[in-house]
């Protein structure tokens, strides 16, 4: 076979267009893994420092402390955070699962993913409810 | 050459320690949130004298210390895995990665200001 039949040969197309591939369900829940994991890091460790060390102070600092939850912009940084610490641990037991070889098949690796998302929306609704 | 002098500073380590700990760490994070979780279902939330019963006790303040410690390691193998896909350059890696150790230690001091900071 001559050297430019071969397939590897030849010229391939890339295409690495992020926001054109539709990314599989594991892929989406890897990145948003990442994303929260990143926040959490960010903004949810001060915040969680903030608060208790307000929150022990004194019983106005524990109302100081509780008093964002009240205005909208409390409410949608504590759910969004609130949601990031759910979806993370709950796509890292994932892990924990899959590290032990439990769903490693590609159908029970996307419904997992799947499960994981719902699951985390889900436990984020009951957490909104209770804020609004 | 002395072993390993081609390996990066900011490289993957070649090894398990990294992994491991992050599912160890994992683990005693889950444990703590159950806990608290646990605590605040039993109480029906949490009010100031409950709160600050809580801490009161040292037990609690040393398994907050881990939480917080397994926290901080935990986050420490994430970051730096975030930064060894996205942050290619060397020097960008290596800022960035001084910046999460920087964050990491003004958490580790803060966390110990909250727990034995105050009477």
């Amino acid at each position: 076979m001559a050297a430019a039949d071969r397939p590897v040969d030849k010229p391939r197309p890339v295409y690495l267009n992020l926001f054109a591939i539709r990314q599989p369900l594991p892929a989406i829940a890897s990145i948003l893994h990442r994303i929260s994991g990143a926040l959490l890091f960010l903004v949810g460790i001060p915040l969680l420092l903030w608060g208790v060390q307000r929150s022990l102070a004194s019983p106005e600092g524990f109302a100081a402390a509780t008093a964002p939850l009240g205005t909208p912009l409390g409410k949608l940084v504590f759910l969004v955070l609130a949601w990031c610490y759910v979806f993370h641990l709950l796509a890292g037991l994932r892990h924990l699962a899959l590290d032990l070889h439990i769903g490693i098949g590609l159908a029970p690796a996307r419904g997992s993913a799947a499960l994981v998302l719902v699951l985390s929306i889900l436990l984020a609704l009951i957490v909104a409810v209770r804020l609004w | 050459m002395v072993a390993g002098a081609d390996k990066l500073p900011v490289g993957a380590h070649y090894g398990l320690r990294d992994w491991l700990s992050q599912r160890v760490t994992a683990i005693v994070i889950t444990l703590y949130s159950a806990l608290i979780l646990g605590v605040v279902l039993w109480h029906g939330g949490l009010d100031y004298a409950t709160f600050r019963t809580l801490f009161a006790g040292n037990a609690f303040r040393v398994a907050t210390f881990l939480f917080m410690a397994s926290l901080g390691w935990h986050a420490w193998v994430g970051m730096r895995n975030i930064l060894m896909d996205y942050a290619k350059p060397y020097g960008v890696r290596l800022m960035l990665e001084i910046v999460v150790v920087c964050l990491l230690v003004a958490y580790g001091g803060w966390t110990i200001a909250v727990l034995w900071g105050q009477s």
